[in-house]
C-alpha cells in the first residue's frame, strides 16, 4: 500500500455509514464500500436514489450529519479524515477537496455578491492582498467561461441563469486549485444543451489543472468522454467498478447491464416508435429491511437460489474490474 | 400551415390552440409601473385523438406557460383553445368545472403538487370529491382500481404520500390524473429529474395507459432523445414562439432551426462519446 501512496489520492476502505435516528429504523446508506482515486483521474459514480452515491461525498468532505455513524477508513494523501478534527478539516476543505454542488442556487448567498463569495474561499486559504484576489477571481471567472467576468463579479446569484451559477459554483471549488473536486449530480438540474457545456467545462480543467474529479450521477450517459473509470453503486453497495469503455462495452452486473441497455435506448430506437423500453422491473430495497442476500436479487432477471441467502463476495475477473455477483462464481 | 395538416392526419384534432398569447406583469420602479412580458406570442398547434405532440425548449422558452394555458390554469390574453369543437380559453370558473375532466395535468416534481397530510388514496379521490362522482365507496373503489392500473399496490391506499418513493410518487400523480377519466394529458417535464430506471418504467406505463385508453398528450420536455421515442410530432418553442414543427422523423433527421439543431445535438453527444470510447481503446 505504501509503495503507491505518492499516486493514490483518496483510498476508501471497508466504509459502512449508517444514519440513526430515534425515530425510525437505522439506515444503512453505504455498506463496506471501497474506493480509489488517483491524482488527476476522473472517477463517475453511478447510482440511483438511495444507492448511497451522496453519503460517500460527504464521508470525503466529512459533511456527516451528527447522527451518522461510520466505519472504515477514508484515507486522503496518507491521512485518514474521520480522525481528524474540525480545525484540521477546515485546511482540507475547499483547500485539498472542494465541492461542486447539484443547484448552486442553493448553495450560495442569495445577497452576497457572487465575486465576493469566490474570493472568500480564497481569503479563507491563499494569503493574496484584496486587489491580487479581485484579479484572481476574475481569471477564474474567465476561465470558467464568461467573457466579461467584471461584470459577473459584481452580479447578485439572482441576476444569473442557472448555467451561469453553476459555472459560478466550479470556479469556486477550483479557486484554491484542489487536487480533488467532488461533483454532485452537477447537470442534473440543468437543460441537455448546458449539460454538454459544463461537462466540457469540467474536462477542460482537469486537463489544465490535472484536477481530479468524484463525477456523481444518475444518468449513465453523462460519463463517456468524461470518466476514465465508473463505479457502480446499488443499495448502498459497489457492485462494479470498471474503466469507461469495458463498462459499456461489456457491463458484468445484471444491474449494470440493465442500466447500459437503459443508455442506448435512445440511438436504437425508430422515431416515434413507441416501443417499451427495456426496463428494470421493481423498485430499489428499503434499507431499513436489509435482510441477507443480494440487493438486487428481487430485481435480477438472472437470479439464482444462491442469490437469495448468500451475500456475494466481490470478484476480479479481469484486471482493473471488479463485481460482485455469483454469476461470475463465489 | 402546411406541417399542421401532417400531424392532423386523417382524424380530426382533438386539441386545437391557435393563436395562443399570454403576458405576465412585473412591476418595476418606484411607481410600480406595469411593464407586460410576453411569455408565449401566436403558438399554434394541433393534436389529433390519442396522438403525442412534444413541445420541445431549453428553459425559459415559455413551454410551461403554454402547458398551463391549455389546462386552464391560466387564462390566456389571445387565441383559442379548441377542444372538440368548444373553445375553452375563454370559459369562466363554472364551465371550466366540466371541462377540467377531459384535460388533467402532470407536473414535473409531484410531491409539490400533493398535501402532504393526504393519503395516497385521498389524492386520487380529491378530484372525484370536487365533481361529485358516486358514493364515498365508490371513490374508495375507484380509487384502488386505479392504483393497480397504474402499478401501485392497492393495500397501500392509506399510506401518506411522504411514505411513497419518488417513482411511486409519480405514479400517484398519474393515477390523480387518471381518476376523472381524462382524454388529454398534459405532462409538463414529468419524466425530469427521474432515476434511469424508474424515467423507463414511468414512461412505459404512459404508453400502456395510452393505447388502453387512447389518451392524448401533450408532453413538454427538454430532453429531445426522449422525445424522439414516444412522440408522433414534435414542437419546438423558442423565446415565446413555435419555431419548427413536424412529424418526430423529419424533425429529427432533418432539423431547419439553429435551436433545434443545438437540442439535437445535446441529443446526439451522448451517442458521439459513446461510439468514441467504444471505438477508443480496443
Amino acid at each position: 500500500m505504501a509503495s503507491v501512496f505518492n499516486d493514490d489520492l483518496v483510498q476508501i476502505i471497508d466504509l459502512t455509514i449508517s444514519y440513526s435516528l430515534p425515530c425510525s429504523a437505522p439506515v444503512r446508506a453505504v455498506d463496506h464500500a471501497s474506493l480509489e482515486i488517483h491524482r488527476g483521474e476522473v472517477i463517475g459514480v453511478l447510482g440511483e436514489s438511495g444507492s448511497g452515491k451522496s453519503t460517500l461525498a460527504a464521508a470525503l468532505l466529512r459533511l456527516l450529519p451528527p447522527y451518522a455513524l461510520e466505519s472504515g477508513s477514508v484515507m486522503f494523501r496518507g491521512r485518514n479524515l474521520p480522525t481528524m478534527t474540525e480545525l484540521e478539516l477546515r485546511t482540507v476543505r475547499g483547500k485539498e477537496i472542494s465541492l461542486i454542488s447539484q443547484d448552486p442556487a442553493l448553495s450560495v448567498n442569495p445577497v452576497i455578491r457572487v465575486g465576493d463569495q469566490i474570493s472568500e474561499v480564497v481569503r479563507a486559504h491563499l494569503a493574496m492582498n484584496g486587489s491580487k484576489r479581485r484579479q484572481h477571481v476574475e481569471e477564474l471567472l474567465r476561465a470558467v467561461g464568461f467573457d466579461l467576468p467584471r461584470q459577473i463579479y459584481s452580479a447578485y446569484p439572482h441576476q444569473l441563469s442557472g448555467g451561469q451559477r453553476q459555472r459560478v459554483g466550479i470556479a469556486q471549488a477550483i479557486a484554491c486549485r484542489p487536487v480533488l473536486v467532488i461533483a454532485d449530480e452537477p447537470t442534473s438540474k440543468l437543460d441537455a444543451s448546458l449539460q454538454a457545456e459544463i461537462l466540457a467545462l469540467l474536462c477542460e480543467i482537469r486537463k489544465r489543472d490535472g484536477t481530479a474529479f468524484l463525477v456523481i450521477s444518475h444518468d449513465p450517459t453523462i460519463f463517456p468522454g468524461l470518466a476514465d473509470r465508473i463505479v457502480i453503486m446499488y443499495a448502498g453497495q459497489v457492485v462494479e467498478e470498471g474503466k469507461t469503455a469495458d463498462i459499456f462495452r461489456r457491463p458484468l452486473h445484471p444491474y449494470t447491464q440493465a442500466l447500459v441497455r437503459l443508455s442506448e435506448r435512445y440511438f436504437a430506437s425508430v422515431p416515434g416508435s413507441h416501443a417499451r423500453f427495456p426496463a428494470i422491473n421493481g423498485e430499489a430495497p428499503d434499507l431499513t429491511r436489509i435482510e441477507g442476500g443480494c440487493r438486487f436479487e428481487p430485481r435480477c432477471p438472472e437470479r439464482m437460489q444462491v442469490c437469495t441467502n448468500c451475500d456475494p463476495r466481490e470478484l476480479t475477473p479481469e484486471p482493473f474490474r471488479r463485481v460482485s455477483c455469483f454469476k461470475y462464481g463465489s | 400551415m402546411g406541417a399542421d395538416a401532417h400531424i392532423a392526419g386523417n382524424s380530426l384534432p382533438f386539441l386545437r390552440v391557435c393563436g395562443l398569447t399570454k403576458h405576465y406583469v412585473r412591476r418595476s420602479g418606484i411607481a410600480r409601473k406595469r411593464i407586460p412580458i410576453a411569455a408565449v406570442r401566436g403558438i399554434d398547434f394541433e393534436i389529433a385523438t390519442g396522438k403525442t405532440l412534444a413541445l420541445v425548449g431549453s428553459s425559459g422558452s415559455g413551454k410551461s406557460t403554454v402547458a398551463r394555458c391549455v389546462s386552464r390554469l391560466e387564462r390566456p390574453d389571445a387565441g383559442q383553445i379548441w377542444v372538440g369543437d368548444t373553445d375553452i380559453s375563454r370559459l369562466g370558473n363554472h364551465d371550466l368545472r366540466s371541462c377540467r375532466s377531459e384535460i388533467q395535468m402532470i407536473f414535473q416534481d409531484a410531491v409539490t403538487s400533493m398535501n402532504p397530510r393526504f393519503s395516497a388514496a385521498q389524492i386520487i379521490e380529491e378530484p372525484l370529491l370536487i365533481q361529485g362522482r358516486g358514493s364515498k365507496e365508490d371513490r374508495r373503489t375507484r380509487a384502488q382500481e386505479i392504483m393497480s392500473e397504474v402499478g401501485l399496490a392497492p393495500n397501500s391506499a392509506d399510506r401518506s404520500v411522504m411514505e411513497f418513493s419518488g417513482g411511486q410518487r409519480q405514479r400517484l400523480a398519474i393515477a390523480r390524473a387518471l381518476a376523472l377519466q381524462p382524454k388529454l394529458l398534459v405532462l409538463d417535464e414529468a419524466l425530469s429529474g427521474l432515476d434511469l430506471s424508474t424515467e423507463a418504467q414511468i414512461t412505459n406505463l404512459l404508453l400502456d395507459l395510452q393505447a388502453a385508453h387512447s389518451l392524448t398528450y401533450l408532453f413538454i420536455s427538454h430532453d429531445m432523445a426522449l422525445v424522439a421515442h414516444l412522440a408522433d410530432a414534435i414542437a419546438v418553442i423558442s423565446a415565446g414562439r413555435i419555431i419548427e414543427q413536424g412529424p418526430t422523423a423529419q424533425v429529427i433527421s432533418s432539423p431547419n432551426h439553429p435551436e433545434t439543431k443545438a437540442l439535437m445535438a445535446a441529443a446526439n453527444a451522448f451517442q458521439k462519446n459513446y461510439a468514441d470510447v467504444l471505438g477508443g481503446s480496443r
